[in-house]
């Protein structure tokens, strides 16, 4: 997912020095916290690590305050105090994906401080300073945070160092070209002087930015290419990592809510009777669709929803099931859609075809079910807000809650927090609109937190896709036409419109419209057709997911019908995209693919699939064994070119992950909506792979000096056609729907 | 008023009877390292020790704890299993998100205690109540063994 410079309004720039001393307020919270919630009589304190680990986090903060007097800030993301502490800004959120340790890597290479001595603050909402080009806004999305960084990081990292070095240099009256920086230091060899960082940052400030600003040359790096832990991970550990559902203040109350569970639906009346009965049930809080229950814990405001009784006015979503949407979609894909890409004359070329091959693809409705659920804590004043979450986009956070506080923008805190998960669903403010309908209508602050039913139920989920895809093998079985209608919901026309051209959405038509392979005749379409009232958003691997299943999925067909080797019929269509054609022979030598060794029916296959998306190129082999209709994944061997291995520890583990999230999808996941209502509640009937039916996963990395690509999206991408590729192999049935489910069982 | 010995500390909280244990240690007691993950015992992330036993902490009612000895992912360090449970998830680099992990290294933890040498069968029957959505399931493995190998 990328979209152009500028695209979302950009009016979160207020902030720009001014000084909002929140982070005190937090620090109090902490410690004063325990008291106020009215059941605790025993002190608590924070909990400490093991002996002679000084620092329990590394993240310092949440940088809505300005820089004290003597802190040196030479640009958005770099702060150095007088004692020589350097506190990075960081312009991405963790949710996992590693970006926590790869940023301050690659500032920390060219700033030459220790990586360990760096502590983090969350970035406050400021697109001007922190806005993303390849999404055009301050979001964390897209695979693209390192894509993003690459460059100003490291050159906010070598301006500083530069400032420091001339600084040393003209106390010293020496030349700066015969100092150098080292660990935090600047160094004159010739006079065995040096200085601390520290004690620069004063004179530092007073110089002019270096106009020329030279990179390191790779062969020096230190940091970047090596397997660096995460920063995170002692908190990580050991509990005091504090997430947005941790958040603890003064005063603070719990809401528990029950949203109406028909989309489109509106709260009618609410009896809360028996629900004020209830100890420690404090209030009841209707909104236009849903009512909160307001208590001195969660426990107290849970039993107290228990005991509402609640008529809802469902409206016509009511109406809605899976065969209604399916149906939906079926006739929007008799219809031409907008064209993504044409080449050739696909018209032309099926009539010169020796054989034409048609398929329809579906794949369902997902839920993100991220393992911290959906929550958000507000605290509404009459001069303002504070919110605090874990968000992805935290300018849009501020957004949500002025608009419906009816506060300026400026008057709206963020303190952004560390994500548990993240794979699209923070990237949307509902339950900031949630929470900010119920904090309103109190003094204090709440924290709303949704109970895994409602997390699973009142999603914004993948959109239910529906793909038609025609292709035509001359003599020697080449595709030389090549057809793809896609029908579904457009994500971005409500995310941001503008990314939608001529009725095109690039999110839409991701990979399908830019494959790797020789297809000289091809067409590629978009037929919108939106899921009535059920919202729909990002799912990880967002456009590129979809795709991947479809064509991967359909170009083994291809070789089926020729009856070639899958590994090989890739082969030969990727003679114009090397480094597609490199991981693919790379991920086939390590898995050892013997051509012909497949044999279809025994109940053990093997299947492939290769993606360019995000900026990286990756080829997957999955082994399956196939018993009594159930799957289980035997092995999983990666090949992937990212260009430069920022942290190869970290590519590993997101590979690793991304595949877990896609064996997950294609084995068990669905959302099926019946009488307008999820028919899925919880992990029960939202199945989620587990550790005992997790296989090895091989992950191998090529040596490349291109720039980075995405690694946290596109593991999932690939994943789901190889396994269906590999159930084909074992089972000799073309599974053209996910999930696999009980396809494979006989009726 | 109920009293609960948690990593060696007494707490005093007003907690009503049927209040599981979970929303004592996160509201009440500010112990906020153990999660919420699905309140029915499905996922994991709740897990904290009674008396050295995993259980979950999101359906276990506060009356029912007794005198029992809780841990929490705060105390467990304190804790020869803990210790090298730790240890081992920082040095594999476990974690992603990190939102399940307490769950994970509780459930860990337990197993090791109970069992010093778990095969992959032991580790996948102990771990299996864990939901890890991030997918770091293989260095889960690698890691219970290496704190295994620690002991």
């Amino acid at each position: 997912m990328t979209m152009p410079r500028g695209m979302l309004d950009t009016h979160h720039d207020m902030r720009d020095g001014a000084a909002l001393s929140r982070r005190n307020f937090l620090k109090i919270a902490a410690t004063v916290g325990a008291a106020a919630s009215g059941g605790l009589l025993f002190a608590f304190s924070m909990p400490a690590r093991s002996q002679g680990e000084a620092r329990k986090s590394v993240i310092g903060g949440d940088g809505v305050e300005a820089p004290q007097d003597g802190v040196f800030a030479p640009n958005a993301f770099i702060q150095i105090d007088r004692s020589g502490k350097v506190t990075l800004i960081i312009p991405k959120v963790e949710m996992g994906q590693g970006v926590y340790t790869s940023i301050p890597m690659l500032l920390a290479e060219e700033l030459e401080v220790p990586l360990d001595s760096v502590t983090l603050d969350h970035a406050p909402p400021n697109e001007k300073l922190f806005l993303d080009p390849l999404l055009g806004g301050q979001l964390t999305g897209g695979s693209t945070s390192i894509r993003y960084a690459w460059e100003p990081m490291r050159k906010a990292g070598a301006s500083t160092r530069m400032l420091l070095v001339e600084a040393a240099a003209q106390r010293w009256q020496v030349d700066p070209a015969s100092c150098t920086a080292q660990a935090g230091q600047v160094l004159h060899a010739a006079t065995n002087r040096s200085f601390g960082y520290g004690e620069l940052v004063d004179d530092a400030a007073k110089l002019p930015p270096p106009q020329d600003v030279k990179l390191k040359d790779p062969k020096d790096f230190k940091l970047i290419g090596k397997p660096i832990k995460r920063l995170d991970s002692p908190e990580k550990v050991d509990g005091v990592a504090v997430f947005g559902l941790d958040v603890r203040l003064p005063d603070m109350v719990y809401a528990a809510i029950a949203s109406c569970p028909v989309f489109g639906g509106k709260l009618a009346s609410v009896d809360d009777t028996h629900a004020k009965k209830i100890p420690g049930v404090q209030q009841v809080v209707k909104f236009d669709n849903g009512v909160a229950v307001i208590g001195a814990h969660t426990w107290a405001a849970k039993r107290g929803l228990q005991a509402l009784q609640i008529q809802w006015n469902e409206g016509a979503g009511a109406q809605v099931s899976m065969d209604t949407l399916i149906d939906d979609l079926a006739n929007a894909s008799r219809r031409d859609g907008a064209v993504a890409r044409k080449d050739g004359d696909v018209g032309q070329a099926f009539s010169g075809a020796k054989t034409r091959i048609d398929a329809i693809y579906q794949q369902p409705f997902l839920a993100h079910a991220t393992m911290e659920p959906v929550n958000c804590t507000l605290h509404v004043r009459p001069d303002g807000c504070d919110v605090w979450i874990g968000s992805q986009v935290p300018t849009r956070v501020v957004d949500a809650a002025a608009k419906v506080t009816g506060l300026p923008p400026e008057k709206i805190v963020v303190h952004n927090h560390l994500l548990g998960g993240g794979f699209g669903r923070r990237l949307e403010i509902d339950m900031v609109t949630q929470a900010a309908k119920v904090a309103r209508q109190l003094s204090v602050p709440v924290k709303v937190v949704w109970t895994r039913e409602e997390d699973i139920q009142q999603d914004m989920y993948r959109p239910y896709y529906y793909d038609r895809i025609s292709a035509g093998l001359d003599a020697n079985n080449k595709p030389v036409a090549w057809q793809h209608r896609i029908v579904g919901s457009s994500i971005l026309s409500r995310f941001a419109p503008p990314a939608v051209k001529n009725g095109v959405d690039p999110d839409a038509v991701e990979v399908a419209a830019d494959l790797p392979y020789d297809l000289p005749n091809q067409l590629i379409d978009y037929v919108r057709q939106e899921p009535r009232d059920v919202p729909t958003a990002f799912w990880r691997g967002v456009g590129p997911t979809r795709a991947a299943f479809v064509v991967e999925s359909f170009v083994d067909e291809l070789a089926a019908q020729a009856k070639v080797d899958p590994v090989k019929y890739r082969q030969d269509l990727l003679g114009k995209s090397p480094r597609a054609l490199n991981v693919l022979n790379l991920a086939a030598q390590q898995a050892k693919w013997t051509p012909g060794a497949q044999q279809p029916g025994n109940g053990k296959g093997r299947g492939v699939s290769v993606l360019n998306a995000f900026g990286s190129y990756f080829a997957m082999v999955v082994d399956v064994t196939v018993t009594n209709g159930e799957v289980r994944v035997d092995h999983v061997t990666c090949a992937v070119d990212c260009g430069v291995a920022v942290n190869p520890d970290t590519i590993e583990a997101q590979i690793q992950g991304g595949a877990i999230f896609g064996i997950t999808a294609a084995l068990y996941g669905q959302i099926t909506i019946r009488n307008g209502r999820v028919e899925q509640s919880n992990f029960t009937d939202y199945r989620i792979l587990r550790i005992n039916e997790t296989p090895a996963i091989d992950v191998h990395i090529v040596q490349s000096s291109e720039a980075p690509g995405g690694i946290g999206e596109p593991g999932t991408s690939a994943l789901q056609p190889a396994l269906a590729n590999a159930i084909f192999a074992a089972t000799g049935k073309r599974l053209r729907s996910l999930p696999v489910g009980d396809q494979l069982k006989s009726a | 008023m109920t009293t609960l010995d948690v990593n060696g500390q007494q707490y005093t909280v007003d907690a009503p009877a049927d209040m599981p244990l979970l929303w004592a240690l996160r509201d009440l007691a500010g112990l906020t390292g153990t999660k919420f993950g699905c309140g029915i015992a499905q996922c994991g992330a709740c897990t904290v020790h009674l008396d050295g036993v995993a259980v979950r902490s999101c359906v276990l009612p506060v009356a029912a704890v007794g005198a029992r000895k809780i841990t929490t992912i705060e105390g467990v360090g304190a804790t020869p299993a803990g210790k090298k449970v730790q240890e081992a998830w920082r040095a594999i680099d476990v974690v992603q998100c990190g939102y399940c992990q307490s769950g994970q290294v509780m459930s860990a933890a337990a197993l090791l205690a109970s069992n010093p040498a778990p095969t992959d069968a032991d580790i996948d029957a102990a771990m299996a109540g864990n939901i890890c959505r991030c997918g770091t399931y293989n260095r889960i493995r690698a890691a219970v063994k290496q704190a295994a190998k620690g002991a």
